[in-house]
């Protein structure tokens, strides 16, 4: 036991240590160039006459001391350096006016958001200047080794070629490394980084500041023990939210699942003709964008539309059914739950439906001739063989499906809105609303941003481990290339 | 005698398997009938002209489920009016939409198919880094970058402007490379190697040999990162939210007209109006397209 966990460790550290081998032998083994390309992006390059190269590091370096130092400043927020010390400051400028020499003086408001923002983008470009970096020590230490080997250090045609070749995949992967830092990475560490300050705009106001600051795991407390101007209130909403969440997940999830692949049976089946057309149908409703039908579902479920006419004349209910609490609600939030778990059908089940069809076709006919001789009836080769089959092969799905659900936005805020809400509710929780939606909710409506993100976080962590858990152990991720 | 009891038994065999395909074209019809009823009452309405008592044009949602009468005003409407103080705002809206797919669309593809190619089919020390990396970001709700794709959008002065929606749309689309991994997983290796011994770079192998066999999977990419933009809602309200209203895509503004500081009730046909103007486009690609589109599904789904 001992033996194997201080294997383990050792795997783990291996690639660190080797890493700073690597380091300290091209440092001493290298050529002068190679060192020299340690502290002089291109250096090395140069030195074995591998201009283009060289220059591009070169140039790279130059832009990045530049911004350094230089510190360009959007909307009175400075880059460079300086945004490094903002970030651990986050601002300390209120702002207002002095009176300077008999004349009043504005003094601007330092901005926290964009400090914060400008300090992650800084330590991201550091990043990428470090990669460069180590490239370029790299790319020395191979000219060096072609030296030593008696061959030529590769020309700039050569390195092209290569990056079409050997190297493809740097090439083909760096335009989407790139797009996703700056589009994923950064914004995501921002907002989670808004989890441990106090960036919440009704705090600010009552404490009249328009800086936030750094505070610790104290949005994290609060969310459990109740303590800002929230209160108690953010306390005993979470719970609620999170059942709601996991209830309408495991729900959304089985009964489009379960309701997909009984329709699919159904379309697939021998003997039913038009097959195409009931499948168009069905395609139809998944083409359609959601806002589209959502929209369109909740205005027919109107107290003043069709579908309560309806009702209404055929004398099921003789007063306005408020299908999803949107008007002043009479009845328990109930109703609006349920439904907006059917109109999930509507929209869920035509694409698992899709999805198992193609499934469908492939299973195996002579499993069912075998079971056919064995005598089992339709009802068993339906449990024994379809079933079996389909949730096997589509499990990886399921679990995709699951996550989805849980941060599943339209169907909630196109419906209900998150409603109906809560009475003498401080900020807009709603009992239908979802993680998401809420999430949502306390940044974009309540502008509640470090709270929001504490939320945020608490749904990565609880979808994290559920896929993690399930699709880290399955044969379709550990196994992949025996299929190949 | 022995032949006649084992005539019987076929025959009841027969009219139950009859039974059973015509329950399952009375369920299926009434599916489908469930399933169209919300469009059908969009189109229907997108062509209501009504007037009530007083002669004033009926846009609110009625009681009834079929219009009493038909005509195109809600379109006339729909094309000339201004929308939050913006000429022919649904005409802009329309176009911005189609700008907006179209550069996504090219972007977009290029990107998932050039990861897709990489995760498939090369072998490099990154890789599986790479593949968890793209599942750990993708489990992060999307509204937490949301808004600071926004902030970050405000401070180098895209937000308001389509260049910044496109990048922001086509940005993430490098991460969703399951779909064409799954396509082309099923391409034979033994294709490739042996293009490798012919001396084919992993670039010729790329254009020459992997491109032209994936045309489903292209045209499933092109039709999906072409339909999002048009179907996307909640990404484009917050980076293009400020009052700008000559910048909104289609589905911030129809949302707009029902929900919103100028939404109006009565503008309910004018939406639906708007809808077909929308889906009508889209669905009909969806059926042009649905064999690729069904392909597609299909290798997602099995590789996950």
């Amino acid at each position: 036991m001992a033996n194997a966990l201080s294997k383990k460790r050792s795997s783990f550290f291996e690639p660190v240590i080797n890493f700073f081998q690597g380091f300290h032998k091209r440092f001493v083994d290298g050529s002068i160039g190679t060192k020299l390309s340690h502290f002089i992006l291109g250096a090395g390059n140069l030195y074995h006459k591998q201009f283009v190269k060289g220059f591009i590091y070169l140039a790279l370096q130059i832009v990045f001391v530049l911004y350094m130092v230089l510190c360009p400043e959007v909307n009175g927020t400075p880059f460079g350096y300086k945004s490094l010390g903002n970030l651990i400051t986050l601002g300390t400028e209120e702002g207002g006016t002095t009176i300077v020499g008999g004349r009043p003086v504005q003094i601007p408001t330092d901005n926290s958001v964009l400090m914060l923002l400008f300090g992650i983008v800084t330590l991201g470009i550091i990043a990428v200047y470090l990669i460069a970096w180590i490239s370029n020590i790299k790319s020395s230490a191979l000219a060096d080794l072609a030296i030593e080997q008696g061959k030529k250090p590769s020309t700039i045609v050569e390195d092209i070629k290569s990056l079409l070749d050997d190297r493809f995949h740097v090439l083909m992967l760096t335009p989407t490394l790139i797009a996703c830092l700056v589009f994923t990475i950064i914004p995501t560490i921002f907002m989670i980084s808004m989890a441990f300050t106090s960036y919440n705009e009704l705090d600010m106001k009552i404490e009249g500041t328009r800086l936030f600051n750094w505070n610790g795991f104290d949005n994290f407390v609060y969310m459990f023990s109740g303590g800002n101007t929230l209160g108690e209130e953010i306390k005993n909403r979470f719970i609620p939210v999170l059942i709601w969440t996991m209830i309408w997940a495991v729900f959304a999830t089985f009964t489009c699942y379960f309701g997909g692949i009984i329709l699919a049976i159904l379309i697939n089946k021998k003997g039913v003709k038009g097959k195409k057309i009931f499948r168009t149908v069905f395609i139809m409703t998944i083409a359609l964008p959601t806002f589209i039908s959502l929209l369109a579902v909740r205005n027919l479920l109107n107290a003043n539309g069709p579908v309560n006419a309806w009702l209404m004349n055929m004398g099921i209910t003789d007063k306005p059914i408020s299908f999803l609490q949107l008007e002043p609600f009479d009845n328990s939030p109930m109703i609006a739950r349920i439904m907006v778990i059917i109109i999930n059908m509507w929209v869920g089940i035509p694409y698992t439906m899709l999805m198992t069809s193609g499934i469908l076709m492939n299973i195996p006919e002579d499993l069912y001739e075998a079971a056919t001789v064995d005598g089992a009836s339709k009802m068993k080769m339906f449990f024994k063989i379809t079933l079996p089959y389909i949730i096997f092969v589509t499990t990886p799905y399921l679990i995709g499906s699951f996550v989805g659900n849980i941060n599943s936005f339209n169907i909630i805020f196109l419906l209900t809105g998150g409603g109906p809400a809560i009475p003498n509710s401080k900020f807009s929780a709603g009992q239908t609303d979802l993680l998401v939606t809420w999430l949502y909710k306390l940044t974009i409506t309540d502008k509640q941003y470090n709270t929001g993100a504490v939320v945020g976080i608490l749904t990565f962590i609880i979808t994290s481990t559920l896929t993690l858990f399930t699709y880290r152990r399955s044969k379709a991720y550990n196994e992949e290339d025996t299929f190949q | 005698m022995m032949t006649e009891t084992s005539k019987k038994p076929t025959l009841g065999l027969k009219a139950k398997k009859r039974i059973g395909v015509i329950s399952t074209y009375v369920v299926l019809t009434i599916l489908s009938i469930i399933w169209i009823i919300p469009i059908l009452w969009i189109i229907l309405h997108s062509f209501r002209e009504e007037y009530n008592a007083s002669g004033d044009f009926v846009g609110i949602v009625v009681s009834h489920y079929f219009p009493k009468s038909y005509g195109v005003e809600n379109y006339r409407l729909l094309f000339t009016a201004s929308y939050y103080g913006v000429q022919n705002a649904f005409i802009k809206w329309w176009t911005n939409t189609l700008i907006v797919a179209v550069f996504c669309c090219l972007i977009s593809t290029f990107l998932v198919l050039s990861v897709g190619y990489c995760m498939s089919k090369l072998r490099f020390k990154m890789r599986k880094p790479f593949m968890n990396l793209s599942m750990v970001l993708g489990l992060f709700p999307g509204f937490m970058s949301m808004v600071a794709i926004y902030y970050l959008l405000k401070a180098i002065g895209l937000t308001q402007n389509l260049f910044g929606l496109i990048l922001a749309y086509s940005a993430g689309a490098g991460m969703g490379f399951q779909v064409p991994k799954g396509f082309f997983d099923v391409i034979p290796s033994s294709l490739v190697e042996s293009a490798k011994l012919d001396g084919c770079s992993n670039f010729k192998i790329f254009i020459r040999i992997i491109l032209p066999l994936s045309k489903p999977i292209i045209i499933y990419q092109l039709l999906m990162a072409f339909t999002g933009p048009w179907m996307d809602f909640i990404f484009a309200k917050v980076i293009m939210g400020d009052m700008n209203p000559d910048k909104w895509t289609v589905s911030v503004g129809l949302y707009s007209l029902l929900f919103g500081p100028q939404a109006d009730t009565s503008l309910f046909s004018q939406f639906a109006a708007g809808c077909v103007c929308v889906g009508v486009p889209i669905v009909l690609l969806f059926m042009f397209l649905q064999k690729y589109y069904v392909e597609g599904v299909t290798a997602g789904a099995v590789k996950g």
